[in-house]
């Protein structure tokens, strides 16, 4: 892990670099317009300090981000609408339920298509069908049904987009690994008698762990995206997904750019856990330390 | 067929329908063990001797002819876990302790946990694995590992043993240290054993009948019972017995492989 540092700190370096002389150019327009609207010839340095500091820059510079993602994360209440604690736990909700509805869903289709051929030729097409279909445009029917159903929120709805998006990588991964066990496995425990269930639960399901656990950290994210997409074309004023429509659409750059980060960190925080407790089930699984 | 009769074969044949036509794996094979023999089949690639344990472990139907395993079909034994069946590779489950892999047996057929414990111990012992119960299989060598994989055959109460060469994948010295352990084993145990091999050397040492099999059609083209004592220490294989024995069995692999 130590070692893995030295390479990351360069390409973040390069990335706030490359940033940084993108928000010069991009922001440099503006500027100028101003300067010459005030009849003034600013310097190259009055330029580059403007263009570092722009309220509402065309791209904001990373200092300004970083800013503003402290004072939303540490500086607001949590309680306060302009926390971007409270708005990212409101997203983390819809993504932890949409990821236990993913697992859920995932492992069963797999179960039953692993366990019967009809299911395998009629449900997998469907599963994969099912990932080709924009969620952009499927978000809003599925908030109207879940309204109609009775959801007077919309934690149920974006939940639902989230585990439809989650629920495909563990999916296909489990249907993969409960189906590792290779021939010779097999014939082993046929060699005791060993009945279908038997062979399920002591070869199938365990030899399908290292498969899960790969599939969590996509589903986590992919669940992740699911509740902001979810915030989107909703209506929702709550969520991160909600802070960067309004930024967008209220032409605020920071609020988005602030909530767009805020999103990264928490895809980063849930990445993390994940393979914690991936790594954790394999030392329980006897994986070679 | 006599009352000692553990596993008979009569006129037994195989065909594998595949994309190149049907390939003939066993072609009227007639054969006899008896209670306590150990037996190897031995052969070159495609003589069909894993086949032909693959039918007496009801792992592969034959497609003409009979097999009986201590008097009724490969099947019945198969329910009735008559044998123990030890594959080429351990093929021991990494997310189980040594301990963990040779309980699955124990586990699916229902003994309980202190019938359990107490087999697994003995077992491990007599493979020579006592202490090594809680590791995984990663922290043993290859050999060991068939060592487990033995033991996990073992650990019910099956009098028949089928090895599907066991001991190929393993370095020349570790294969003798586990021939002289098996032979040893099968005195304490008294069990049959049909063990699957290509080499000369190993089934010689092993065996009290030699299955000389040759391909295309996979058939039996000689068997030979050893005139080599009960006790057999390493060294056997440098007495004129021996040598005289190994030499019949290759002139039996070499007409196998002139009559194609």
């Amino acid at each position: 892990m130590r070692r893995n540092i030295g390479p990351i700190l360069v390409v973040v370096l390069a990335i706030i670099a490359i940033w940084y002389a993108g928000s010069f150019a991009m922001n440099r327009a503006w500027t100028m317009d101003q300067a010459a609207r005030a009849g003034t010839e600013p310097s190259f340095s009055e330029v580059f300090r403007d263009t570092m500091n722009q309220d509402r820059a065309v791209l904001p510079a990373p200092h300004q981000v970083a800013a503003e993602l402290y004072d939303g994360i540490i500086d607001k209440k949590v309680t306060s609408k302009r926390s971007l604690v409270y708005h990212g736990y409101i997203t983390f909700q819809a993504t932890m339920a949409g990821f236990a509805l993913g697992i859920v869903g995932g492992v069963a289709l797999a179960v039953i298509i692993v366990l019967s051929r009809a299911m395998d030729l009629t449900l997998m097409p469907w599963a994969i069908i099912s990932q080709t279909i924009p969620v952009v445009a499927l978000a809003p029917m599925i908030v109207v049904l879940s309204n109609a159903l009775g959801a007077d929120s919309l934690m149920v709805p974006k939940a639902i987009i989230a585990g439809y998006l989650s629920f495909f990588p563990v999916l296909v991964s489990m249907v993969a690994g409960l189906r590792s066990p290779d021939a010779m496995q097999l014939d082993l425990l046929r060699t005791y008698g060993a009945t279908k269930g038997q062979v399920f639960w002591k070869l199938r399901l365990p030899a399908s762990m290292p498969y899960f656990f790969a599939s969590l950290k996509i589903a986590v994210a992919a669940s992740l995206v699911g509740a902001i997409v979810g915030e989107l074309p909703t209506g929702a004023i709550a969520g991160l997904g909600a802070r960067m429509l309004i930024g967008s659409q209220f032409g605020e750059p920071m609020i988005m750019w602030s909530a767009l980060f805020a999103a990264a960190l928490l895809a980063a925080l849930l990445i993390w856990v994940v393979t914690w407790v991936e790594r954790l089930a394999g030392r329980l699984m006897g994986v070679q330390a | 067929m006599s009352q000692d009769t553990v596993i008979s074969a009569k006129n037994l044949s195989l065909t594998f329908q595949t994309n190149d036509g049907p390939v003939n794996a066993l072609k009227d094979v007639s054969l006899d063990i008896n209670r306590g023999e150990f037996v190897s089949f031995i052969g070159p690639s495609g003589c069909g001797k894993t086949t032909f344990l693959r039918v007496m472990a009801d792992l592969e139907k034959p497609t003409a002819g009979k097999v009986t395993v201590n008097g009724v079909s490969p099947e019945e034994a198969r329910k009735n876990r008559a044998y123990g069946y030890v594959f080429q590779a351990a093929g021991l489950y990494p997310w189980r302790t040594i301990g963990g892999n040779i309980r699955l047996p124990l586990e699916i057929m229902g003994y309980d946990k202190a019938a359990q414990a107490e087999r697994v111990k003995q077992v491990l012992e007599l493979v020579e694995l006592a202490g090594f119960e809680k590791k995984y299989p990663w922290q043993l060598s290859g050999g060991m590992q068939q060592r487990a994989s033995i033991a996990r055959a073992l650990a019910f109460d099956a009098d028949i043993l089928l090895m599907d060469e066991p001991f190929g994948a393993l370095d020349e010295i570790v294969r003798d240290h586990l021939n002289e352990q098996l032979l040893a084993l099968w005195k304490k145990t008294n069990k049959t054993i049909g063990f699957v091999t290509h080499s000369i050397p190993e089934a010689v040492f092993l065996s009290t009948k030699i299955v000389v099999m040759s391909p295309r059609p996979g058939r039996i083209s000689d068997v030979i019972d050893s005139p080599l004592p009960a006790e057999r220490p390493l060294d056997i294989r440098d007495t004129k017995e021996f040598i005289e024995l190994s030499h019949r069995v290759r002139e039996g692999l070499r007409a196998g492989h002139e009559a194609e």
